[in-house]
């Protein structure tokens, strides 16, 4: 293992994260104090309490959950197609390193910017309501979990998009929806059995109902399925971007 | 023993387009190899092959005893490579550009060691600067210095000196005759062929994916190199005289010169007999002047032979 490699790599991209940390935490944190404004505000006198939760707190894993997701996509799927777009992938492929220690770097990297951002916004939720966590290591491996699985995610993307378009088709037309539509600002109970029903589909909802439960102990669907969900998405994009590499798809023709 | 063996490489693009048609090659420790041939012959995928850029479809390749795809990591830890493009992150740092390129390899940080690459390649009063900053020949620096963080015993050259001008392009020599000195073995690939006549210790022709010849250059230049003898006359003549019809002579358009071209290595060249037998014919001679034939013509004629 060249973990001298994968420690390149984390760096450089972690350097880049840190050369934008100004424009990197605003935005998060503007649109999060958004959102209580706009949701907690004006939503939130006209529904009192979900679950026994008052609705400004109960929107935070949502919250969390949709910068997350966003931010895991896109640092990673821009992390590994900027080196494609610019050239600079002729590196990656003629040093010695491998494939896992190659995303090792790349995701981990990417992982932890989401993860920075997630507790910047978790910081921000707590000036405007008041937190409860019941279960913070739970909610702690929830969170690392998701920055994970979405910037493996992320990398298969930015392996596949052919242009900056195609970057962020799956974010945007994909992503968001699922996310918007897996209850980050609602509960599945509050929606009509139909649509109660389509939502189970959506593996969103498993993700953020499961982070929720870690904040106040109230869930959509049971904790062992939401980690079965996210356990699995995780293998699924590990076993996709392993046949990648190995089939050399898009990268190494 | 060679540091490159290559043998019988082949690499069939997914399309069905053959770019290298079995190319069998040996490059010995601290020689200069410039492979030389036009646009699209293979050069680039020969490298990018070796290298690990793409993978190759049939024959092996090894560098210092390793083979490039089942050994890749003792292969490509001997291999720095220098693209045609100049591919770099423009935001990064100079300096930290190259320390990344030697992370990459698995070497732990080295400041006097990228002092000293940065120094040699008249980079390190850039060394904190953005690439973006950068003018395109230091950039071009900054590709071989990132090439050489980690002190590669075989450097790969993919068309150093295109797009760039005369006087960049002789700094680019000096750094290259400067690293053989230091042991390194290096290939280049040019469509320059002046360039290859430069610095080159050896020089392969490479086209249609399939390598001509290999060869020492100077043996190269001498085996195929024709002399000319060009033959300025003091007054034009019409027609060259029946009694010099026995050379190979041709007469310009004006006139006033008559060329003999000689194979300089033959036991006899003939330049005694023909200067007697002209002045015989009558002609008075105001010049003479011996011309070797370039590299330039002898690629030209040897690219010619095998398309047609």
């Amino acid at each position: 293992m060249n973990f001298k490699a994968v420690w390149a790599i984390y760096f450089f991209e972690m350097t880049r994260f840190f050369r934008t940390i100004g424009q990197s935490l605003i935005s998060p944190v503007i649109s999060t104090s958004l959102y209580f404004v706009v949701f907690g505000t004006a939503i939130g006198s006209r529904i009192q309490e979900v679950d026994g939760i008052s609705y400004g707190a109960f929107i935070v894993p949502g919250l969390i959950m949709l910068s997350v997701m966003t931010q895991s996509l896109s640092n990673a799927s821009f992390g590994i197609y900027f080196p494609k777009f610019m050239g600079t992938i002729y590196e990656l492929l003629s040093s010695p390193v491998n494939f896992v220690e190659i995303v090792l770097g790349y995701v981990g990297a990417a992982a932890t910017k989401a993860l920075f951002i997630g507790l910047v916004i978790l910081a921000t939720s707590a000036l405007f309501v008041d937190l409860q966590i019941d279960h913070p290591l739970a909610m702690l491996a929830f969170l690392i979990l998701t920055c994970l699985s979405f910037s493996l995610f992320g990398f298969i993307i930015g392996i596949w998009a052919g242009n900056f378009e195609q970057l962020q088709l799956i974010p945007l037309l994909v992503v968001t929806p699922l996310v918007f539509l897996g209850g980050a600002f609602y509960s599945i109970s509050m929606l009509p059995p139909v649509w109660q029903s389509v939502s189970f589909f959506n593996p969103v909802v498993y993700l953020i109902s499961g982070f929720r439960w870690s904040f106040y102990g109230a869930a959509d669907v049971p904790i062992g399925l939401s980690l079965l969900a996210i356990s699995g998405f995780t293998l699924l994009c590990m076993v996709i971007i392993g046949l990648i590499f190995k089939t050399g798809y898009k990268i190494k023709p | 023993m060679a540091i490159v063996e290559i043998r019988d490489f082949e690499k069939t693009y997914a399309g069905g387009f053959q770019a290298l048609k079995g190319v069998t090659l040996d490059i010995e420790e601290g020689e200069i190899l410039a492979l030389l041939g036009p646009n699209g012959a293979g050069k680039t995928t020969l490298i990018s092959a070796v290298c690990g850029l793409v993978s190759p479809t049939g024959g092996t390749a090894k560098i210092g005893g390793h083979d490039v795809v089942s050994d890749y990591r003792a292969a490509r830890s001997l291999v720095g490579l220098v693209p045609q493009e100049i591919a770099l992150d423009q935001f990064s740092k100079v300096a930290d550009a190259v320390r990344f390129t030697r992370g990459l390899f698995g070497l732990p940080r080295d400041e006097a060691h990228i002092e000293d690459i940065l120094k040699k390649l008249s980079l390190w009063d850039k060394r904190n600067e953005r690439i973006l900053a950068l003018s395109g020949g230091m950039k071009r620096r900054v590709l071989i210095a990132k090439a050489l963080s980690h002190s590669p015993r075989v450097l790969f050259l993919d068309e150093p000196t295109a797009g760039v001008d005369v006087e960049l392009r002789r700094d680019m020599w000096e750094i290259v005759a400067d690293l053989k000195k230091d042991g390194v073995t290096i290939i280049l690939t040019t469509h320059y062929i002046e360039e290859a006549e430069a610095i080159a210790d050896r020089i392969g022709v490479i086209n249609g994916g399939a390598l001509l010849l290999v060869e020492n250059k100077d043996a190269l230049m001498a085996r195929m190199g024709k002399k000319e003898l060009q033959i300025t006359l003091r007054e034009p003549v019409t027609s060259i005289p029946k009694t010099l019809a026995s050379y190979a002579l041709t007469l310009s358009e004006e006139g006033e010169m008559i060329t003999y071209s000689f194979d300089a290595q033959g036991e006899a060249t003939g330049i005694t007999a023909l200067i007697a037998d002209l002045s015989k014919a009558g002609l008075k001679l105001a010049d003479l002047h011996t011309k070797q034939s370039s590299l330039e013509e002898i690629f030209v004629g040897l690219v010619g032979e095998s398309a047609a």
